[in-house]
């Protein structure tokens, strides 16, 4: 008996989007990082093409941030002071982009400056030479004071300007309009939604080579499964030719898991939730390779190790010869 | 795709001759649609007719059915792709490895601990399923007492893996009728490990490298009349797994394919190279059916099963509770009066948290259609209106004889219009997360 595997034919494919630039392009980037093409859902190399892997980010804070897990500061340690050092061990840990969110306020609670910001950038930029991604602290008037300046400070380096919402998408897609950027685009876990600001940010004229969605992710146990979902029809959709569905999409686990109770908390907790370190890179490996079968292109994490363990995942999945 | 009555009907010999008990054919037939009847009770029916009617009657992907002393776990009878098209029907079942050339007491003091693993979450108990037990010695008598040890301390369901039909015999006496599956019925060994479980009315797992070899052997195990059967692809990693798994369920659902229609047993651990945990949530969320793993720690297990809960929820509805005024720690008139949405996750991450914190206080959970606090808020499921509304509903006055609400962080902007909603109460703003709960409750409640 022979038994062939059933094949979908679909029309669309997603759209590659490239970000960085390096001195040849008008940047200063050691490499630029190239994301989606797909022709089919996850990973089926059967039926379709997977010329990009999944990028894996890791997220960095302008400064050493208050709330977050003991277990983070502990992976990070003194490199958490520095934002340029900060990005250095990103870079030494295997991330393909740093994604960078500036805080509200500084160390010293007085609200975060444009100047500051700029300085910021300034010496990631230096530090490291991986693509970058500048997010505003997700205060729609704050984005804007800090990431207008950030975009011209790094004019010419392709930089992703986060995060575009539909409340204040305009001031981000004009500055990367203005300085040559892409931004990303995130909508609360909605197809329609996230289509709807594609097409808004599209017709402000940001070409779609520039566009990358953020459906938005829950934390495993806290709404994962609704992001999860919602990334499965937007790649359907996209290879059933609907072509504002056709962005790469990025998803932030490192953010969402980090700020859940199993990964935030060692101590009173029932103890089948078993070790807490354990536990908590669980909570965000599982989390993040799941999305990958979901078909998120860029994951933004924090935790070097996820990284680490997610790497593995995604080098077996693209590179069959890789695989047993 | 179910076949009415008449359809049925129109397949059956017509003759009215009466042999399996129903006066007509036609009557026989409509029983048959109600599945009141099964088809073997007419002895005329046409080869093709009777291909034809399984194929209609039967669901693509069979459901295997492995019971223990004391509940049971059911896998198989999935209808789509993708979850969100209608749902996932069964939870992947999740077996820990255990071997019979271990120590008899030490597999004792395993089983016990992995049987009484619980996690709450969001009030559902999640669980271990079982225990996949191995014939490592090759023989039948320590095989059969490793069986025993388990069973003694464990009613859970189990699956024996046992290559040769001797050693499935041992361990089957040792399961006190309980009905195992069997693993594995290979090229070599598939007539004797089909008597086995025919006669022990077991199913039976059945273990091929390449599709074609898994077809041709579930053919001849249901010739030889073992229905319940479960596949063993041999899958080794990341890739190789989501290929062929993908390929089984399609096969199933798109082609009807009934020789591969089976749920599929997964080994994620036994590739030494490969980070079971993460194999194992691709098993889970990419149709995996039974996964047996080489590891129990607790930390992996609470977010594989948080994972399964998740990708195996109904997405047609969230999971929700009943609005109303929760009492956690016996709380009294003076104790704090906090409020929240009836969304699952939400009123369960503060339900625990109060109690956690070891001080008694009222709960309010707001009829929010199962949203959370943000989603409800965005939605109009949450604002002061609402609150207000159940507020008076639930009769919060009788209940405190202070006027102090304590609303969710997250929503700080709607106490400027409860205030107008709920006159003569102060409206105080709680921590944005559940976790800060109690040393709110220290700094602002003390007593
Ligand atoms: C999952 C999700 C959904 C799911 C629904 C899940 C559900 N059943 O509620 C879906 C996909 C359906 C959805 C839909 C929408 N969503 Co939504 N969604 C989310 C998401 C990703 C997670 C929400 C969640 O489950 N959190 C977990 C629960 C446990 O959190 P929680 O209820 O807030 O409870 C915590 C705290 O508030 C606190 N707490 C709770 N109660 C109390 C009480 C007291 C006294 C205290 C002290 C603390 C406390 O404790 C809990 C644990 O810390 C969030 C973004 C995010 N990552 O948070 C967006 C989010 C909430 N959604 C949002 C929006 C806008 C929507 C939509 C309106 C979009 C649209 N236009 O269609 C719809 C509305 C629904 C509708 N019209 O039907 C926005 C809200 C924006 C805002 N700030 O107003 C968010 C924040 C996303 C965003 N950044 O834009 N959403
Ligand atoms: S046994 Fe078959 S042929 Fe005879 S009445 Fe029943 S259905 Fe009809």
């Amino acid at each position: 008996m022979t038994i062939e595997i059933p094949k979908e034919k679909w029309t669309g494919s997603v759209c590659e989007v490239t970000f960085g630039a390096t001195a040849d392009e008008g940047g200063t980037r050691s490499r630029t990082l190239t994301v989606g093409g797909e022709t089919a859902m996850p990973f089926l190399h059967f039926e379709g093409v997977t010329p990009n892997p999944p990028a894996l980010a890791l997220e960095i804070r302008d400064r050493k941030p208050d709330d977050w897990s003991p277990l983070l500061h502990q992976a990070w340690g003194e490199a958490m002071e520095d934002p340029g050092e900060w990005a250095k061990a990103a870079e030494t840990a295997g991330a393909d982009m740093i994604y960078l969110a500036l805080s509200l306020t500084t160390a010293d609670g007085e609200p975060n400056t444009p100047e500051n910001a700029r300085a910021v950038v300034r010496k990631v930029l230096q530090a490291s030479g991986l693509p970058l991604a500048v997010a505003g602290p997700g205060q729609a008037e704050v984005d804007n004071q800090l990431l207008v300046p950030v975009a011209e400070e790094a004019e010419g380096e392709r930089l992703l300007l986060g995060i575009c919402e539909d409340k204040n998408y305009r001031t981000i897609v004009a500055a990367a309009l203005a300085h040559n950027h892409l931004v990303q685009s995130k909508t609360p876990m909605d197809v329609n939604l996230s289509k709807q600001l594609v097409i808004l940010i599209h017709d402000m004229g940001l070409p779609l080579e520039r566009i990358i969605m953020d459906p938005t992710t829950g934390a495993l146990g806290y709404g994962f499964e609704y992001g999860y979902s919602v990334m499965e029809r937007l790649r359907l959709a996209a290879f059933q030719g609907d072509s504002m569905t056709q962005q790469p999409m990025l998803v932030n686990p490192g953010f969402e898991t980090w700020k859940v109770k199993e990964s935030k908390v060692g101590e009173g907790v029932p103890e089948n939730w078993g070790d807490w370190d354990r536990r908590a890179q669980e909570w965000e490996a599982i989390t993040a390779t799941t999305l990958i079968h979901s078909g998120a292109d860029i994951l933004v994490l924090r935790h070097p190790e996820s990284l680490h363990r997610v790497r593995t995942v995604v080098d077996a999945l693209v590179n069959p010869a890789a695989t047993a | 795709m179910a076949l009415s009555g008449l359809e049925i009907y129109k397949l059956l010999p017509q003759t009215n001759c009466k042999d399996c008990n129903y006066p007509t054919c036609l009557a026989f037939a409509m029983k048959l649609a109600a599945k009141q009847a099964a088809l073997k009770d007419c002895p005329h029916v046409s080869e093709e007719a009777k291909i034809k009617l399984e194929a209609a009657s039967a669901p693509p992907i069979a459901l295997v059915t492995i019971q223990g002393g004391e509940g049971e776990v059911q896998v198989g009878n999935e209808t789509v792709l993708f979850r969100h098209e209608k749902t996932f029907f069964h939870r992947p079942g999740l077996f820990w490895r255990l071997r019979d050339n271990d120590d008899i007491d030490e597999l004792k003091r395993k089983a016990a601990e992995a049987d009484a693993y619980t996690v709450d979450y969001v009030g559902i108990d999640l669980h271990l399923d079982g225990f996949a037990v191995e014939a490592a010695s090759s023989d039948p008598a320590a095989f059969s007492a490793a069986v025993s040890a388990i069973s003694s301390v464990s009613k859970k369901p189990l699956i024996l893996l046992a290559p040769t039909a001797d050693l499935a015999k041992a361990g089957l006496e040792a399961t006190n009728g309980a009905r195992p599956l069997l693993y594995a019925a290979d090229q070599d060994n598939w007539e004797t490990m089909a008597d086995v479980a025919k006669q022990a009315g077991t199913p039976l797992a059945v273990r091929a490298d390449t599709l074609e070899a898994l077809a041709d052997l579930t053919q001849k195990l249901k010739q030889a009349g073992v229905e319940e059967l479960v596949l063993d692809p041999e899958v080794s990693g990341y890739l190789d797994s989501l290929e062929r798994l993908t390929t089984l369920r399609r096969l199933a659902l798109k082609k009807t394919f009934r020789p591969l229609g089976y749920p599929i047993i997964t080994f994620p651990g036994t590739n030494g190279e490969i980070d079971e945990t993460l194999l194992a949530a691709e098993h889970i969320a990419k149709y995996g059916g039974l996964i047996v793993l080489e590891e129990f720690n607790p930390a992996s297990l609470y977010a594989l099963l948080v994972l399964r809960q998740n990708i195996y929820t109904n997405p047609q509805k969230p999971i929700q509770v009943q609005p109303g005024v929760y009492e956690i720690n016996s709380p009294d008139k003076d104790s704090p009066l906090m409020v929240t949405t009836n969304f699952s996750i939400t009123y369960f991450s503060v339900a625990n948290e109060i109690e956690g914190s070891g001080r008694p206080g009222w709960l309010l959970v707001t009829d929010s259609e199962g949203m959370s606090v943000l989603t409800a808020w965005a939605a109009g499921k949450f604002d002061a209106e609402r609150v207000a509304k159940d507020a008076k509903a639930f009769n919060v006055e009788e209940k405190v004889s202070h006027h102090k609400v304590i609303i969710p962080g997250h929503v700080a902007v709607i106490s400027g219009e409860l205030e107008e909603e709920m006159p003569g109460w102060e409206i105080m703003v709680g921590p944005r997360e559940a976790v800060d709960i109690t040393s709110y409750l220290k700094a602002m409640w003390p007593n």
